[in-house]
């Protein structure tokens, strides 16, 4: 069962479209997942890669040992964003996320409203756009 | 880290403040222990986020229950579980010979009967911390000489 805890995109327009692409994204996650518990190959990192590219968006995941999945869409001809960059920015969100799970103030489950996560997600988009 | 010291002589005015307002009523007696296990849950599962931010992804659910043996029991406790039996159907039980928050309380029989209070919080405090690694469970303590205690967990398949 999958719910949004947290969800912005820039521009605005057209939001309907990342709604939709970060919930089909879910599913290659999920795959991602069990194929790596049966892999050969020792992949442990919560870091997943690039999960699908399409015409116009990259789709970037990563998954904490928590279940929860961070899910990335970046315009495809955003060719200076690097891997290391794209890793550094879910480290960024898994940190702050930590934070949000240790506000007292923070239901587990509930949509996050904090404003630190807020200015921290709106500055790293600046970064990027 | 802060000094052990300080969790320790916490969580017992936890304890007695509990119990303290339900004999002012405030409180059904009943409830303490309810009280405090649902407390250990919300910590637990805030810890098991802080704790595994930087580990690699657990492999199952035996990794898991060795993580909180280890590395979740070392954090908190600074020693880690003594013993970690399993039926491999799902009960695990958690031996901890000298269980730190029942050191200072005895070292045998004296005072058994209050021993389950003091362990509320840390029952709550693995089942949050498994439920936040997608694990359900029911965690409960049993004594019978302090200050060994051992911890039962019974995983829900869902």
């Amino acid at each position: 069962m999958n719910y949004p805890l947290y969800i912005r995109s820039a521009p605005t327009e057209n939001e309907l479209k990342f709604h939709y692409m970060v919930h089909t994204s879910l599913d290659v996650v999920d795959e991602k997942i069990s194929a790596m518990g049966k892999a050969l190959v020792d992949q442990r990192e919560l870091y997943l890669g690039l999960l699908y590219p399409t015409e116009d968006y990259k789709v970037y995941g990563y998954v904490t040992n928590s279940k929860v999945k961070f899910v990335m869409v970046v315009d495809s001809s955003n060719t200076a964003l690097r891997d290391n960059e794209i890793r550094s920015m879910f480290r960024k969100l898994h940190n702050s996320y930590t934070d949000v799970m240790c506000n007292p103030f923070y239901n587990p489950g509930d949509r996050i409203q904090s404003r630190a996560f807020d200015s921290m997600v709106t500055s790293m988009m600046i970064q990027v756009c | 880290m802060a000094d052990e010291a300080l969790f320790l002589l916490l969580h017992n005015e936890m304890v007695s403040g509990l119990y303290k307002s339900a004999e002012q009523g405030e409180v059904e007696n009943g409830r303490c222990i309810t009280k405090l296990e649902n407390m250990g849950f919300r910590v637990g599962q805030g810890l098991i986020e802080r704790f595994t931010k930087d580990t690699a992804r657990f492999k199952d659910e035996l990794d898991i229950m060795k993580f909180i043996c280890k590395d979740f029991w070392t954090t908190v406790f600074k020693k880690q579980i003594d013993n970690l039996r399993t039926n491999h159907q799902g009960i695990y039980v958690l031996q901890d010979n000298k269980f730190r928050l029942l050191t200072q309380m005895s070292a045998g029989k004296q005072y058994l009967e209050h021993a389950s209070k003091y362990l509320a919080f840390t029952c709550g405090l693995i089942r949050g911390g498994l439920s936040n690694l997608g694990i359900k469970s029911i965690v409960t303590a049993e004594v019978s000489s302090m200050p060994a205690c051992k911890f039962q967990v019974m995983i829900q398949k869902l």
